[in-house]
């Protein structure tokens, strides 16, 4: 009952989205494009990365936390530097900064603690709160001036005074120089102390206290990289069974691994994949049956994985198809050799769950992103922009137009923005808030209550 | 706690070896990344990267040398990280020499006891880790200086607050509070050492938290039992039901200090905690739980082992995940020494029955890996029941990493076993089990220990198709691991049955395709003259060497000079000068470089076991020829061993000490090339180093002098590179080009 309950609600708030706040982060266009967003396991905090490999992190707002109205405020709460670029001498290539994944670990300590990785090195960062500092010195004063040391007759014992709050942000491990091609997925694994990252043809493991060892526990290398015929796409550990683990490859194939049975995994356990339908056979069938995204559900039964035009959900019993497929933008079924000329076919949208796993959501072109209800089957085109709606006003669905006339209020396909697109989405684990990244703004929405 | 025993304790990874990851020369950011020192003393990692620089690791370094070495750091900094953290070293070190010039020039009239106090309290808190970890490693006068009062009421609330400092910083003081008991002022204030641990078990560090858990459990041993009661019970209680699950883990560690002290009714509550812990919510504090068990359960009443225990171990035993199952079977080890042969048998057994067949591999392994432990726990009865069929499940188990563990048992396993019926235990139940190549491999390493137990005619008999097997292995490093056991094992099967079987094994693998094979072999041959004599030399080896003189592979002519080195030594002179030396004389007129300068290198080699007649007349006159050679390094070595011939006839006509031996022409230049006299130390380590110098030389050579005027030294590759694979691969490589193109790539 309970369950049913939760879904009306999320169901009403399909439809009543109110934008929050919206964090405009441009000093410089290239430098700051959004390239990850992720919520922690509280939602407390919600983690952006971009281009130039800044993270920065907002924190929900605390005081206000009885009256409802402003639960989806989110400030600024800690930015840093995570990666720099680097220039790999022996491959004369150059490394970039951008941030491509963002992990949080679930909270050890009063301190919380990131995975942030770019193309080939990942890094362990703690951010910790601190609002006490030593004061006295023997020999100097505060302000650094020293003492005549004869003066000193008795010793001083430096005592913590309160302060303002100060966040830190400090680099506690490196895991370096395991990946030859570019990092594109990293999960924690839920025994706490493991977790993987995935590149193009291997997947390695490591402990969180070790750098300097990872274990090769996946590798489709062929012998001859000209047999090469798929890459991998993502990965992701099972959210509570440690021995699990997917990952999704460039022919629209997912691969379940069990780490149980071998300690090395090239052979998968499951395999997931849904016969193509040959009407539908055409040059970029192969291309759009590329996984871009694989998600566990929170309650490790199903996943969801997206291709360029779909999202599908998958129950883990079930290898031969999904149990449920929603069209994401299926209107650009006849515009995809515009779409493979202009590059954007090989854009990798991204997806999430809900906290309850009723609803799903993912990103678009024009700034718009979509919902689906799994309970209800029904579907919400939203659009993020700012000048559509101010803060506090309820967002309007839209509509695209596929073919013939034209209504109020629809727009037709040909008009639609192909520049303006929202590959990263996230939805705080437990309440209605979700965030939204076009290229370089950052919207939070929450639903409306009442 | 045992970091993920199971894959990061093994070499894994593909093709089974497992891939070390050389840290980053790209880490900029030296503020936060360390590795752990090697006797476990922390050092930052920074110091190791900044050319020039080579700090010892320990922590005694004066405030202006880290100035320089950062200063030197700062001069390469990559990127803003880099400045930033630059930026704020610098002013460090301004901050750090104050103080230090300051006490030098005070030291006069100030209170002198007071001063060098004073800067250690300041350094407590001063910016640079190095400073605050000195201050905290004198911690103990500063607290002697400031008195029993001051400490407990000033300083340890201080330290109390520190937790925000660097983990070496916490590491350190985490040690330190373990023997502070005196400086608070005895036993009846230890709890006052509390709080700072306290705060120090919930850091997200292990290596701090377990430290901080030592020094609690160090301090639990001074409370009187009413303190123990009033102040430490509490404590293990507030981390038990503490919110994050590192102060829950941490807990993990203090229950069997305190349990044994305690009172019947807090001995209940602390069994409640311990409970809660088995069955918490993160696999971090069931893990933890997990790995205390045995300990918990020694101080445990035995009622209450049987009665709650033995059910907690069940539960951890199939917990859902299987790093978590895998740590019970630790726990199973001291569980079953506690109990008696039939509770053992209806505790016990069925969940350890289930573990050795878990279907998670890293469960078996942990099976497999604590077998004798296990054994040694249940007793000689269970073990034949039930053990021996499940060791010969793993023994063949279908993860090679399950059956490697297993099989590094089995030395210890047939130990342990009961001598009456041993024998026939072995070799019906164990050996027939042992199929693959790793497995054998392994017990032919511990052939003399096996031996031990059971009779090697037997055991000769299942292993050698085995051996057999392996030294014709397509692999050539098994062949090459197979080769290094044939002394030991010829040490072991004696002559008769050697000669029988693996001679010609021996003989074959001076052919092998692979140099480093036949290096190798050639090696063996020397440790198997050293070991059978002689005579059997004479007989056996020597004319099968020297018919390979004649064959018309080069490269076989060559091994023949190689083995001939190796051998001269351990065959005396009689044999050399009688047998060798005219193969080696006629091979100076070989069609092939390679060969010729090779004979030169010999005839240096086996000079000094020659007498001067032969010296004279035989190879003097030869070794002139060859250093008239038109190939320059047929030239170059010919001269070398001349001057080293020469030298040797100087010193049988005029005898002089060894010590006063005057250094042969060159030898500065190059070490390699110095004859071995028959006293000097033939070590690997003294080896090592001069091939290391030897191939710098080469290099440095080939440097200077151009392409044109590399001599002798280009080639030193395939002499001096014999201690490592990767090298061996190169001197391979090296030894198959023809002469004249090796030249020209240098």
């Amino acid at each position: 009952q309970l369950l049913q309950l939760n879904s009306r609600k999320i169901n009403n708030s399909i439809k009543k989205w109110r934008r929050t706040n919206v964090f405009f982060v441009y000093f410089n266009y290239t430098a700051d494009i959004i390239s990850t967003v992720e919520f922690n396991h509280s939602g407390e905090l919600l983690a952006t990365g971009d281009k130039g490999g800044r993270v920065v992190i907002f924190q929900q707002e605390q005081e206000n936390k009885i009256q409802s109205h402003s639960r989806g405020e989110y400030n600024v709460y800690s930015t840093f530097q995570s990666h720099e670029p680097e220039f790999d001498y022996l491959k004369s290539l150059e490394i970039e900064e951008k941030i491509n994944k963002i992990r949080w670990l679930p909270q050890k300590n009063a301190a919380q603690f990131l995975l942030s990785t770019n193309d080939k090195t990942i890094k362990l960062w703690k951010i910790s709160e601190r609002d006490k500092r030593p004061e006295g010195y023997n020999l100097k004063e505060e302000d650094g001036r020293y003492r005549d040391p004869t003066t000193v007759t008795t010793l001083r014992v430096p005592v913590f005074r309160p302060m303002d709050l100060m966040v830190e942000a400090s680099p506690r491990r490196i895991f370096a120089n395991a990946h030859t091609y570019h990092i594109n997925s990293i999960s924690i694994n839920s025994d706490y102390e493991t977790y993987l990252s995935a590149d193009d043809l291997r997947i390695n493991l490591w402990h969180l206290e070790i750098t300097d060892r990872s274990f090769n526990i996946v590798d489709i290398k062929p012998a001859n990289m000209e047999e090469l015929t798929e890459v991998i796409t993502a990965a992701e550990f099972h959210p509570n069974s440690c021995n699990t683990f997917v990952y999704s490859s460039s022919k629209g194939t997912i691969r379940l691994c069990d780490m149980r049975a071998s300690a090395l995994c090239d052979r998968h356990s499951k395999l997931f994949e849904e016969p193509e339908d040959p009407s539908n056979r055409s040059f970029f069938s192969e291309i759009i049956s590329s996984i871009s995204d694989v998600k566990f559900s929170h309650s490790g039964r199903y996943m969801m994985t997206r291709d360029y035009l779909s999202v599908k959900i998958w129950d883990l019993n079930m290898e031969n198809r999904p149990v449920e497929t929603y069209q994401v933008h299926e209107y650009l079924r006849s515009k995809l050799c515009s779409l493979y000329e202009n590059d954007c076919i090989f854009d990798k949208f991204e997806c999430c769950w809900n906290g309850s796993d009723s609803v799903v959501m993912t990103g678009s072109y024009n700034n718009f992103f979509r919902m689906f209800d799994r309970n209800t089957k029904r579907d919400i085109t939203l659009e993020a922009s700012r000048e559509n709606n101010k803060p506090r006003t309820v967002l309007k669905p839209r509509k695209v137009c596929a073919s013939g006339k034209r209504k109020k209020d629809e727009i037709s396909v040909d008009s639609l923005d192909f520049n303006k697109k929202i590959l990263h989405t996230a939805w705080h684990p437990k309440e209605n808030i979700i965030a939204v990244a076009t290229t370089n703004n950052l919207y939070i929405f929450q639903d409306k209550v009442n | 706690m045992n970091p993920c025993p199971y894959f990061f304790l093994l070499g894994k990874g593909h093709g089974g070896s497992f891939r070390l990851l050389s840290p980053s020369v790209f880490w900029s950011s030296d503020l936060q990344l360390r590795k752990r020192g090697p006797g476990g003393g922390p050092h930052l990692l920074c110091r190791y990267s900044v050319p020039g620089l080579r700090l010892p690791p320990s922590s005694g370094l004066s405030p202006a040398y880290q100035g320089a070495g950062r200063g030197q750091g700062a001069g390469r900094g990559q990127g803003a990280q880099r400045a930033a953290v630059t930026r704020r070293r610098r002013k460090n070190m301004a901050g750090a020499a104050g103080p230090a010039t300051g006490s030098g020039a005070a030291g006069g009239d100030g209170d002198d006891s007071l001063y060098p106090i004073a800067v250690l309290i300041d350094e407590l808190r001063n910016e640079d880790v190095q400073l605050r970890l000195n201050s905290i490693k004198k911690l103990s006068t500063i607290a002697l200086a400031l008195g029993v009062e001051r400490t407990r009421t000033e300083l340890l609330p201080f330290l109390t607050d520190t937790i925000y400092d660097e983990d070496e910083v916490l590491l350190a003081l985490a040690e330190q509070l373990g023997n502070f008991t005196g400086l608070v002022g005895g036993p009846d204030f230890a709890h006052c050492l509390l709080p700072p641990l306290e705060s120090l078990a919930t850091v997200e560090e292990t290596v701090v938290r377990d430290k901080a858990v030592e020094s609690l459990r160090q301090i639990s041993q001074e409370h009187t039992p009413v303190a123990l009661e009033a102040h430490f019970v509490p404590l293990v209680k507030r981390l038990a039901s503490g919110d994050w699950f590192t102060s829950r883990t941490s807990a993990c560690g203090l229950f069997s200090v305190c349990y044994p002290r305690a009172s019947i009714a807090v001995k209940g509550e602390i069994r409640q905690y311990f409970r809660s812990l088995c069955s918490d919510d993160t696999p971090m504090v069931r893990r933890a739980a997990a790995s205390k068990l045995g300990e918990f359960a020694k101080v445990l009443e035995l009622d209450s082992v049987k009665s709650e225990i033995v059910p907690l171990f069940t539960n951890l035993a199939s917990d859902e995940q299987d790093s978590v199952r895998l740590l019970a079977v630790e726990a199973c080890v001291s569980i079953a020494q506690l109990l008696s042969q039939d509770d053992i048998e209806a505790l016990v057994m069925p969940t350890l029955r289930q573990a050795a067949e878990d279907k998670s591999w890293r469960v078996r392994y942990m099976v497999a890996d604590k077998f004798s432990e296990l054994q040694k726990a249940v007793g000689p009865k269970i073990t034949l029941n039930d053990l021996i069929p499940a060791f010969q499940n793993l023994l063949k188990d279908c993860e090679a990493e399950v059956r490697a563990a297993a099989a590094h048992k089995v030395k210890e396993l047939c130990e342990n076993l009961p001598m009456e019926g041993r024998e026939t235990m072995i070799m019906n139940q164990i050996l027939p089990y042992i199929k693959c190549p790793e497995v054998r491999l392994n017990i032919i390493s511990n052939l003399d220990c096996v031996n031990e137990v059971i009779g090697i005619r037997q055991l000769s008999q299942s292993l050698l198709p085995a051996i057999v097997e392996l030294a014709e292995d397509a692999k050539w490093r098994v062949r090459l691991a197979i080769i290094e056991y044939m002394p030991l094992l010829a040490g072991q099967l004696g002559v008769e049955f050697f000669d029988e079987k693996l001679n010609s094994l021996c003989m074959a693998w001076l052919v092998d395709h692979v140099y480093a094979i036949r290096e190798a072999a050639t090696n063996n041959l020397m440790k198997l003259v050293q070991k059978f004599g002689t005579e059997w030399a004479q007989n056996t080896i020597v004319p099968k060497v020297l018919v390979m003189a004649n064959d018309p592979n080069y490269l076989h002519r060559m091994t023949t000079l190689f083995c001939i080195n190796a051998l001269s030594e351990a065959c005396g002179q009689e044999i050399t000068t009688k047998q060798m030396l005219p193969i080696v004389l006629k091979m100076a007129g070989d069609q092939v470089a390679n060969v010729r300068f090779n004979v030169a290198k010999s005839l240096q080699k086996i000079g000094p076991i020659l007498d001067t007649n032969a010296l004279q007349e035989e190879v003097k006159p030869v070794l002139q020829k060859l250093g008239q050679d038109e190939d320059m390094d047929v030239k170059y070595f010919a001269q070398e061993a001349i001057s080293a011939v020469a030298q040797r006839l100087r010193k049988l006509d005029f005898p002089v000490k060894d010590s006063e031996e005057p250094s042969a022409p060159g030898a500065d230049k190059n070490h390699f090339l110095r004859p071995r006299g028959p006293g000097e130390d033939t070590g690997k380590a003294q080896r090592d180093r001069v091939a290391r110098v030897a191939s710098k030389e080469a290099a440095e050579t080939a440097q200077f002098r151009g392409p044109g005027t590399a001599k002798g030294p280009a080639y030193q590759l395939h002499v001096n590179t014999r201690d490592t694979l990767p090298q061996l691969d190169t001197a391979e490589i090296v030894l198959f080009l023809p002469k004249h193109r090796l030249i020209s790539r240098i």
